[in-house]
């Protein structure tokens, strides 16, 4: 049943971008807000939200952005493994203290983290470039030389199998032994240790994921925008990939695309319709779905049919 | 150099450091007694120091006196977080007692989404600020530095009030003392006869009048732009969470500490100024992970 709709969606998106191309930077972006939320919501499954895991698709952006800039001709695909791998060494390390904490000190130092971050990548000029950020060169794909339209659609397929490969690689996380004790955590830690886990390696596997996934974010999103700034690891940038995932639930993998889509198409109609309003609207309708879904569209679904 | 800067550092510190802790005060005492991380507490300020300067700004032309604009600046406070802090609970908070602290923070945030656009269609996007004030009070000389009267004593002064103030009220009021019997366990609390809603509405207008004093009482002194409100809301998060959640006298130790390095930074280092707070807090975090002031809590199976 979820094959088939992505399937379909993904289908629908493909023939988007080759009749119109105009679609083809928006659906990415989506994407990568989608792979975002997808990231932050593993770490919700434990009950623990995140205000600052924008900084992971921040890290790996930059890293794109600095390997493409020193060694031009580096390939695509090569420069977004690069920059995974970066946001993968980083959380390992930042891991290994930041899940000893719970709840808001989980979410606040998260936030503090993002924050010196976006600190040093604003004001070390001379490196990061500052506020204007850096320029990335439209880099090969598969060793081709392409042309902006060729290369958009390319990207395009690319971030669908990415979003393919990491939905399917989180719900198989979801229901192996090491999600199930992740989401021990939320239900009741102490007994999960009495049951002989270790709550600290389960967390500390489940941050090291979503920090790969949301590398993968950062990754597609510095090359489809060709441009890196500070305010990829901004707080607020974290906040709407949180809203992502509440909006979808958490439930399942799919909740986050379905948050991606809603959020995306909120805040287009109404930039669009009511220039000025666009965040009043996007707030109303981030209370409304709490109020009436309050475990997010997959909760809702779930309700009606078997995921 | 440094015992140059030293003097100028500490009162530009403590002034910052008591809005500081006025709209962490606020916060800390919305969460210790509704549990709600309440981000929609960064509008309240932002709210605050606009309503302040532009109700100042049509006041001052008409009086020559220092005091009515001083004055007038909290009662602006009073009313607006009156307003807005008894809205929004009745409105939003009182529906989500029941949910996820996760869902209730969200809740804020999209609260504090709205409010910044309401925010931007009343006052559009150019800065406002009431310096009248800080000028009419006129200036202190120390040593051989000369400080505004405004920064140096009204300030702290009020910050030590509301401390005071809000210590005497839990301990020693009939209506504080329910209110900590509430943040102690809400339904041993009510089963003993204590209205929670209403103590839930008194606090959470309690808070939000602080919060909106904090920016009140910003606005002579920084000129307000869009955004203002999201910027005080993570730095307060920061002194609750370096304080331990709840914590009030811990809120103005924390206030202090963060106050005085960031202007400190300012002054030696201004490239790390935006993130000296956040490094403060990771430090004290390592070292305490729930916070300074938090006491250990009894484990449940």
């Amino acid at each position: 049943m979820m094959y088939a709709i992505s399937a379909i969606g993904a289908a629908l998106i493909l023939a988007a971008g080759h009749f119109l191309p105009w679609t083809i930077t928006p659906i990415i972006i989506g994407l990568t807000y989608a792979i975002a939320a997808l990231g932050v919501s593993v770490m919700m499954r434990a009950g623990q939200v995140s205000f600052g895991h924008a900084m992971y698709a921040c890290i790996s952006a930059y890293t794109v952005a600095f390997i493409a800039r020193a060694y031009p001709g580096t390939d695509a695909i090569t420069l977004i493994l690069a920059g995974v791998l970066v946001s993968v060494l980083a959380s390992a390390i930042i891991g290994v203290f930041m899940v000893r904490y719970r709840g808001i000190f989980f979410g606040m130092l998260n936030l503090a983290l993002s924050m010196v971050l976006f600190a040093l990548l604003s004001k070390l000029y001379h490196i990061t470039g500052g506020t204007d950020g850096l320029r990335i060169p439209r880099p090969p794909f598969l060793g081709m030389t392409l042309e902006r339209e060729s290369f958009e659609f390319l990207l395009l397929g690319l971030a669908l199998v990415i979003s393919f490969g990491l939905a399917w690689w989180v719900q198989r996380y979801f229901r192996s032994g090491n999600g199930a004790a992740l989401a021990a955590i939320k239900t009741n830690e102490t007994r999960l240790e009495y049951l002989g886990f270790s709550a600290y390696v389960v967390m500390w596997r489940g941050y090291l994921l979503s920090a790969t996934v949301v590398g993968f974010s950062g990754s597609l999103l510095a090359l489809i925008q060709g441009l890196v700034t500070p305010e990829l690891g901004l707080w607020l940038r974290s906040g709407e990939y949180v809203f992502i995932a509440i909006l979808g639930g958490a439930g399942h993998a799919v909740g986050a695309f379905l948050g991606a889509l809603v959020f995306e198409a909120v805040k287009l109609t109404s930039s669009a319709y009511f220039p000025h309003l666009w965040q009043f609207i996007l707030g109303f309708t981030l209370i409304i779905v709490i109020f009436l879904f309050p475990k997010g569209f997959v909760g809702q679904l779930s309700k009606r049919m078997k995921l | 150099m440094f015992f140059d800067i030293l003097p100028l550092a500490l009162v530009d510190g403590i002034a910052y450091a008591c809005l500081l802790f006025l709209v962490s005060m606020g916060l800390t005492l919305i969460f210790g007694v509704m549990g709600i991380l309440n981000v929609a507490h960064g509008a309240f300020y932002a709210f605050g120091g606009y309503s302040a300067a532009s109700f100042i700004m049509m006041l001052a032309p008409t009086t020559e006196s220092a005091w009515i604009p001083l004055v007038s600046l909290f009662l602006v406070a009073i009313v607006v977080g009156t307003l807005l802090g008894g809205l929004m609970e009745l409105v939003l908070i009182r529906r989500a007692q029941a949910y996820d602290p996760i869902l209730k923070l969200l809740l804020t945030f999209g609260a504090l989404l709205m409010l910044e656009d309401v925010q931007r269609f009343i006052w559009g996007a150019q800065p406002y600020s009431a310096s009248e004030v800080v000028g009419r009070l006129g200036n202190i000389e120390l040593g051989n530095i000369t400080y505004t009267t405004y920064q140096l004593v009204v300030v702290p002064a009020t910050a030590l009030v509301a401390y005071i103030g809000l210590e005497y009220f839990l301990r020693y009021t009939n209506l504080g003392k329910q209110m900590v019997a509430v943040t102690h366990n809400r339904e041993v609390a009510t089963s003993l006869g204590i209205n929670a809603g209403k103590i839930g509405l008194i606090t959470f207008i309690i808070g939000a009048i602080l919060g909106v004093l904090g920016g009140a009482l910003a606005s002579p002194t920084t000129s307000l732009v869009p955004g203002a409100g999201a910027d005080m809301i993570v730095l307060s998060f920061a002194v609750v969470a370096t304080a331990g959640l709840g914590q009030i006298t811990g809120a103005l130790i924390a206030a202090l500490m963060i106050g005085i390095l960031r202007s400190i930074a300012v002054y030696m280092a201004p490239e790390v100024e935006v993130a000296v707070p956040y490094i403060i807090m990771g430090l004290v975090l390592l070292v305490r992970p729930h916070g300074l002031f938090t006491v250990a809590q009894a484990r449940t199976i």
